[in-house]
C-alpha cells in the first residue's frame, strides 16, 4: 500500500509497550485485535493491560470484525511530519461494531471533503505497512476499493 | 471543614513586558519576568515568597533559577487549565497553612520554542494511538469533537465563526492584545481565511506567541492591608477525564468542566446569572461553546444559535452577544483568539478577570462588575479548572 522499500516512512511511529504488543503483532497481519475483559464481558480500546470499565486484569485479545462507524473526524490541511505528500488528509474518530472508539486516518483515493464524509458513515479497516515493522490499522469507506 | 470561599485572594497580578514574538527571552527568562511584574504589583518581593506554583518551568527550575527556597510546591500540568487548578490548590494551601504568600506563574516560549520540549513519546498512549496518524498540535484534537457537535445538534459554522468576530472587537479595545490594530472581522472572513484543519480556518484558530504572566496569593485578612485592591477567591473546581481526545466519552460534552464547573458553582454559591463576567479558555473559536453548554450558561446544543445572536447599535455597527456591548461579556482581553496565546492560555485568562474586577481596563471595562467566572480546558477538552472571583 505504501513503497516503504522505496521511500522511508517519515511519520511518528508507535513504540509498542508489552500491554499493547499483541495489538500491533496484530495489526502486522492485517488483523485488527482488541483486549477483551472476562470479567466484565467487554472490549477496550486503547489497549491497557486492565479494563477501564470494571478494573479487572484478566483479559483476553479477539480479533475485532474491522467494521466501524465514522463517529468524528477533520480533515487536516497542515501536515504533521511525515504527512507533507498527504495533506489533506483525514483524521477520524472510529466507533467499531464492538463499542470502543480508536482514532485512525480515512484512507480515500479522492480528495476527502465534507459532503462525502458524513458522519456515522460506514467504514471498514484496512491496513497499512508503514515500515517493516510497523503496520497501522487504517480505515475505508465500508464497499470502497483501497 | 468550613468553607474556603473568599479566605484568600489575588493581591498581584501581571504580565510579562510584552507578549509576542519575543526571542529575546528563553522559558526561564519568561517565568523571571512575569514574577518581577506580579511582585512589583503586589508590594512584595521575593522573599515573601513561600509557596511556588508553576508547569512549564517545574517548581525546582523556579526555585534554582531565582535561588530561592518555598516550603511549599506544586507542579500540576494538566495543561492550559493548570493555572486555574493552581489558584484552587493555593487557596487550599494559604488555608492550611503551609504557605503565606502563593506564587502562581506561567511563561511559555510558544512561538519562539526556546528552551522548549516536546510532549510525550512514542510509547506512550498518545505516541502510539494519535500521533501516528498525524494528529500534531491543538488545531488537529480541538478540532475533532466539532463535527460531532454539528451533527447532533444542528450547530454551523457560521454560527462559530461569531466567536472569533466578537472576540477581535474586545482586542481592538485592549493596547496590550497583538490583534489591537488588525480592524474588525465579520464570520465572512473567519470563514474566508485559510484552512487549516478543517473544521477551523485560521480564523478559527488562536495566536502562537511569547508571554508570560504571574499572580500573588495570600490570605484574605492579611490582603487588606496590600497596595492592591483584593481579589477574592469565591470558588473553584478541577478535573481530569482522559488524555487523549479520542478517548472523549462523549464528543459533546467535557465531562472534567461539567465537574469543574459544578464544584467552582457550589463552593461560590453562585448560578450562571449572578456572572457579570466570562473568561472562557479560547483556544479555538468552538472552546467556549462547549463551555457555554458545559457550565450551564445555555441548554446542551444551543451554544451555536446563542453566539450567533447579534443586534445592531444606532450606527448600525453590530453587536454580538458576547462582545463589547453585548449581554455576556466573554474573552475581553480579546482572548486565545486576538489578545495572547503561548500554549498554556489559562494564566491570561486569570489575569483579564483580575484587570477587570480592579477597574483597570480602560476602553474594555464592563461596568460594574462584580463576579467573573475563568473556566479552562487542560490538553483539549481533557482536563478543566474553574475559578470564580469577587472584588467585594
Amino acid at each position: 500500500m505504501t513503497d516503504a522499500q522505496t521511500k522511508p516512512y517519515r511519520g511518528p511511529l508507535p513504540r509498542p509497550t508489552p500491554e499493547t504488543k499483541p495489538f500491533w503483532d496484530g495489526a502486522k497481519q492485517h488483523k485488527l485485535m482488541l483486549p477483551w475483559c472476562k470479567a466484565c464481558g467487554r472490549a477496550h480500546f486503547f489497549p491497557r493491560n486492565c479494563c477501564p470499565h470494571c478494573f479487572a486484569f484478566d483479559l483476553e485479545w479477539r480479533q475485532a470484525s474491522g467494521r466501524g462507524k465514522l463517529h468524528t473526524y477533520v480533515i487536516n490541511h497542515k501536515p504533521a511530519r511525515g504527512f507533507e505528500d498527504k495533506v489533506p488528509y483525514v483524521i477520524a474518530v472510529v466507533e467499531l461494531e464492538e463499542g470502543p472508539r480508536m482514532m485512525s486516518n480515512l484512507v480515500m483515493d479522492e480528495t476527502p471533503t465534507p459532503d462525502k464524509l458524513p458522519i456515522d458513515m460506514d467504514l471498514e479497516v484496512c491496513f497499512d505497512d508503514v515500515t517493516a515493522e510497523i503496520t497501522l490499522p487504517k480505515f475505508r469507506i465500508a464497499g470502497a476499493r483501497s | 471543614m468550613s468553607s474556603l470561599s473568599r479566605k484568600v485572594a489575588i493581591v498581584g497580578a501581571a504580565e510579562t513586558n510584552q507578549l509576542g514574538k519575543l526571542p529575546h527571552l528563553s522559558r526561564m527568562g519568561l517565568h523571571a519576568e512575569a514574577i518581577r511584574n506580579a511582585l512589583d504589583d503586589a508590594g512584595l518581593t521575593l522573599k515573601d515568597v513561600d509557596g511556588v506554583f508553576s508547569t512549564v518551568a517545574g517548581p525546582n527550575e523556579i526555585s534554582e533559577y531565582l535561588n530561592i527556597t518555598p516550603r511549599y510546591v506544586d507542579g500540576t500540568g494538566v495543561g492550559g487549565c493548570s493555572y486555574m487548578v493552581f489558584v484552587r490548590h493555593a487557596v487550599a494551601a494559604i488555608a492550611a497553612g503551609y504557605c503565606d504568600v502563593a506564587l502562581i506563574v506561567h511563561g511559555e516560549s510558544g512561538r519562539s520554542w526556546i528552551d522548549m520540549e516536546a510532549a510525550g513519546t512514542p510509547a506512550s498512549p498518545q505516541g502510539q494511538f494519535e500521533a501516528p496518524y498525524g494528529a500534531a498540535g491543538a488545531p488537529t484534537v480541538f478540532s475533532i469533537p466539532v463535527l460531532r457537535h454539528f451533527h447532533q445538534f444542528g450547530t454551523t459554522k457560521r454560527q462559530m465563526s461569531h466567536v472569533p468576530a466578537a472576540t477581535r472587537e474586545w482586542a481592538l479595545l485592549n493596547p496590550k492584545a497583538i490583534m489591537h490594530d488588525a480592524g474588525s472581522i465579520t464570520p465572512e472572513d473567519v470563514e474566508a481565511s485559510p484552512v487549516v484543519c478543517h473544521p477551523f480556518n485560521r480564523l478559527d484558530c488562536c495566536l502562537v506567541a511569547d508571554g508570560g504572566g504571574a499572580l500573588v496569593l495570600t490570605s484574605a485578612e492579611r490582603a487588606r492591608d496590600m497596595r492592591r485592591k483584593p481579589v477574592y477567591v469565591l470558588g473553584s473546581g478541577e478535573g481530569t477525564a482522559h488524555r487523549q481526545v479520542a478517548m472523549m466519552r462523549d464528543f459533546t460534552v467535557s465531562d472534567s468542566s461539567v465537574l469543574s464547573g459544578r464544584q467552582a458553582f457550589a463552593e461560590a454559591k453562585i448560578t450562571p446569572a449572578d456572572v457579570d463576567h466570562l473568561m472562557f479558555y479560547d483556544a479555538f473559536s468552538f472552546t467556549p461553546m462547549m463551555f457555554l453548554e458545559d457550565l450551564g450558561f445555555v441548554k446542551r446544543g444551543e451554544s451555536g444559535p446563542f453566539v450567533a445572536q447579534t443586534t445592531k447599535d444606532a450606527s448600525g455597527k453590530t453587536i454580538y452577544h458576547t462582545g463589547p456591548g453585548g449581554s455576556l461579556p466573554m474573552n475581553t482581553n480579546g482572548g486565545g483568539l486576538s489578545y495572547c496565546h503561548t500554549g498554556r492560555y489559562g494564566m491570561f485568562a486569570l489575569l483579564e478577570a483580575v484587570y477587570q474586577l480592579r477597574g483597570e481596563c480602560g476602553a474594555r471595562q464592563v461596568k460594574d462588575i462584580e463576579l467573573s467566572l475563568v473556566h479552562g480546558p487542560g490538553r483539549h477538552f481533557a482536563a478543566a479548572g474553574t475559578v470564580v472571583l469577587t472584588n467585594v
